[in-house]
């Protein structure tokens, strides 16, 4: 049994419909690159594998570790295992990255039946985690995101995973707005989470990306659909010849 | 037992004037007996509405020498001078002291007889125009702290003011204090204005403020009143060159408080720094009121009220900035920003400022909405469920307030109190000994409704 199994999944927002059935297959241990051109329903997958309410499911189904994703709030997906990288993080002034971190973790572990983490060992995490992404600043006192640069936005994403240590993480353009430097902590950060027991899927644009985080399998999502798949190659190939192909193949294949 | 606004007509009429301030008495009296217990159409005075309280019966407190009023307030790690109002009365052991420093702290009738100079010199000259409520508490209070700081005099330990109602009856509060500062002088007060009981009570307090040249003075109000109690608080502070005031007004609960802040920056280089907290639900009301004058070249003011509304709360912010011909290089700003729970509550935001002068730079905003739903996304992301989101943001959204509070010790336990408002388990400031709200008036935001 996959791990994540999305079946001819359908969705919209307002009258809209963006995804219109994708279907993917996802097992334990393995990183999925989805490619594809702006405005064909990346960021909406993983925001409705996530659960953002924006968007209606209006066919199809997830099946997460056997049980059905789309029934489960939000915050209960990630308590299960689900987390999403966002492409653009919210600022939230006023919240502490510590005290954020330690409720959800918390939260997360009250869902799964275990006591809260005392502030100590909180704490001792928290610098074992900063370490993930190189985190140098003095973090805990700073309000999520607030005045964060690109660069630090996107490592303190990978800062949240490292710490919640979620089963299905979607990374959605993790590498957007970074610089060189950022690029190779940030995809080494993820890297270092990597492990047989969890499953990764990068959004991006850039083979660039995937030199460092190479992927077991690359889609393109190409109009609500995932029209094409291969192995990391296929990547190389989309950097070189743009997608124009792609659409050129699903042409003549209809024709 | 009388009708409130009967005992005040009353009142009025056959005044005693008191010795060293019985001309200013006659004056309010004279105003109060022309204008009565109305605004007209002033917009100061819009939304205010006590008519409840002055239409109802309620007891004038006597004073009560015998009481001796013991009060711990256990914050960790801050330790203040207390002062006590009882029902209006200052308690016995706090009638009059003197410091090694030279400062006088005590009952303000006691200093009628004992510094009628220094009294008469100050009493009710900080405001700029009469009211009826102003009128009413200058003609009658019953008491209120008198507090002079001499010239020079760092006051490192906060004096804290509690103002405690508590009573078998209903009753009707006028108290006074009145509180010079002098140059290069620097004081903090915390001043409480807690309930005891469920009993209804109204209270129409006046506290003037004389700020002297380069002198610093920290404010903080805490007010925690239940749910059938009026609070009419006034505030009217005058500042000469080079002081600066830090005010900070904490509104956790209330039936119904009007705030009427004055504050008139008569020399160059004052700076006003005026915030305000309010977390109101079920049918109560706040009114916030700052008026703050730019005299002369040079000042600086900055306002931010913020609030949270559940139920059918209504809250108003009316702020007027004043800035006269030759205060140039005026730096003034207002913000206000609210947020509501439910469809019932309701704000009315007037942000205003009225200047004369080119060379300034002014800016105001008001802000009323609902908590930001990308945001809690976020959270919610990460598997912490909605009603802890909510309340996370809406605890983000008071930070802002608190941070603004100079003492850690005090910004800390009001963090806690706001913390655990918004848990909807907020009784009393914690193991304090007033016990001031008892369990049924506590604060509940049902974030199900939201």
């Amino acid at each position: 049994m996959s791990l994540l199994s999305i079946r001819n999944l359908h969705a919209s927002i307002g009258d809209k419909e963006i995804l219109k059935g994708v279907n993917l297959e996802i097992n334990k241990g393995e990183v999925h690159s989805i490619m594809g051109p702006n405005g064909n329903g990346k960021s909406t997958l993983a925001a409705v594998i996530a659960g953002n309410s924006k968007f209606t499911v209006t066919q199809g189904e997830v099946i997460f570790k056997g049980k059905n994703l789309l029934e489960m709030p939000i915050d209960v997906r990630a308590a299960e295992g689900i987390f999403l990288g966002f492409q653009y993080p919210v600022e939230i002034p006023g919240v502490s990255i510590s005290n954020f971190m330690r409720t959800a973790v918390n939260e997360q572990r009250k869902y799964r039946g275990l006591d809260p983490l005392s502030a100590s060992e909180f704490l001792k995490l928290m610098e074992e985690k900063k370490k993930v992404v190189e985190m140098t600043t003095k973090l805990a006192n700073r309000s999520v995101n607030e005045g964060f640069s690109g660069g630090e936005k996107k490592k303190n994403e990978i800062f949240q995973m490292a710490m919640l240590d979620p089963i299905m993480s979607f990374l959605d353009e993790t590498d957007s707005g970074l610089d060189i430097d950022a690029l190779r902590i940030v995809a080494n950060g993820v890297n270092k989470l990597r492990s047989s027991e969890n499953a990764i899927v990068v959004i991006t644009h850039y083979q660039r990306l995937l030199d460092y985080i190479v992927p077991d399998f690359v889609h393109v999502l190409y109009e609500g659909k995932i029209v094409k798949s291969g192995t990391k190659e296929l990547a190389l190939e989309l950097e070189a010849k743009g997608y124009e192909w792609i659409r050129e193949e699903l042409e003549s294949k209809q024709k | 037992m009388e009708n409130t606004l009967n005992y005040i007509n009353t009142s009025m009429h056959n005044l005693q004037p008191l010795p060293a301030i019985g001309n200013k008495q006659t004056a309010a009296c004279q105003y109060y007996n022309t204008h009565g217990m109305t605004f007209g159409k002033d917009e100061v005075w819009r939304f205010v509405d006590f008519s409840s309280f002055l239409n109802d019966s309620l007891d004038i407190p006597e004073s009560d020498e015998t009481h001796e009023y013991e009060f711990t307030c256990n914050i960790p790690n801050l330790d203040t001078t207390r002062l006590t109002l009882f029902n209006g009365y200052v308690s016995a052991h706090d009638k009059m002291i003197v410091t090694e420093q030279g400062v006088i702290m005590g009952s303000l009738k006691e200093a009628l007889k004992t510094y009628p100079e220094l009294v008469s010199k100050y009493f009710g000259t900080c405001s700029k125009k009469e009211n009826s409520f102003l009128a009413s508490n200058t003609a009658l209070f019953t008491d209120g702290f008198f507090i002079y700081v001499p010239d020079n005099v760092f006051i490192e330990k906060p004096i804290q003011i509690l103002g405690v109602i508590k009573s078998q009856t209903p009753l009707f509060l006028q108290t006074r204090n009145l509180i010079y500062v002098g140059k290069n002088s620097r004081i903090t007060f915390i001043h409480c204005d807690d309930s005891y009981n469920q009993n209804r009570s109204f209270s129409n307090n006046v506290t003037e403020i004389f700020i002297d040249r380069d002198a610093h003075v920290e404010h903080y109000k805490m007010q925690n009143m239940n749910n059938n109690s009026g609070l009419m608080n006034h505030n009217y502070i005058s500042m000469e060159q080079g002081a600066s005031l830090l005010s900070n007004a904490i509104s956790l609960n209330g039936g119904n408080i009007r705030n009427h802040n004055e504050v008139r920056m008569l020399g160059e280089h004052c700076d006003t720094q005026m915030h305000g907290l309010y977390l109101m639900d079920k049918e109560q009301r706040i009114d916030n009121y700052v008026y703050v004058e730019h005299a002369l070249p040079n000042c600086t003011s900055s306002e931010l009220f913020k609030g949270i509304l559940d139920d059918s709360a209504h809250a108003t912010f009316n702020g007027h900035v004043l800035v006269c011909e030759h205060a140039t290089k005026t730096d003034a700003s207002q913000s206000n920003k609210n947020i509501l729970l439910t469809d019932k509550a309701m704000v009315d935001s007037k942000p205003f400022l009225e200047i004369y002068n080119d060379d300034v730079k002014c800016s105001h905003g008001s802000t009323i909405g609902q908590l930001d739903e990308t945001a809690l996304f976020y959270i919610r992301s990460r598997g912490i469920s909605e009603r802890t989101a909510k309340t996370l943001l809406m605890y983000a959204f008071c930070d802002e307030v608190i941070q603004k509070i100079a003492i850690t010790a005090l910004a800390d336990r009001l963090s806690d109190m706001v913390k655990k408002r918004l848990h909807g388990e907020l009784t009393v400031c914690d193991e304090c000994a007033l016990h001031c709200s008892v369990p049924e008036c506590k604060f509940e935001i049902d974030v199900t409704k939201l």
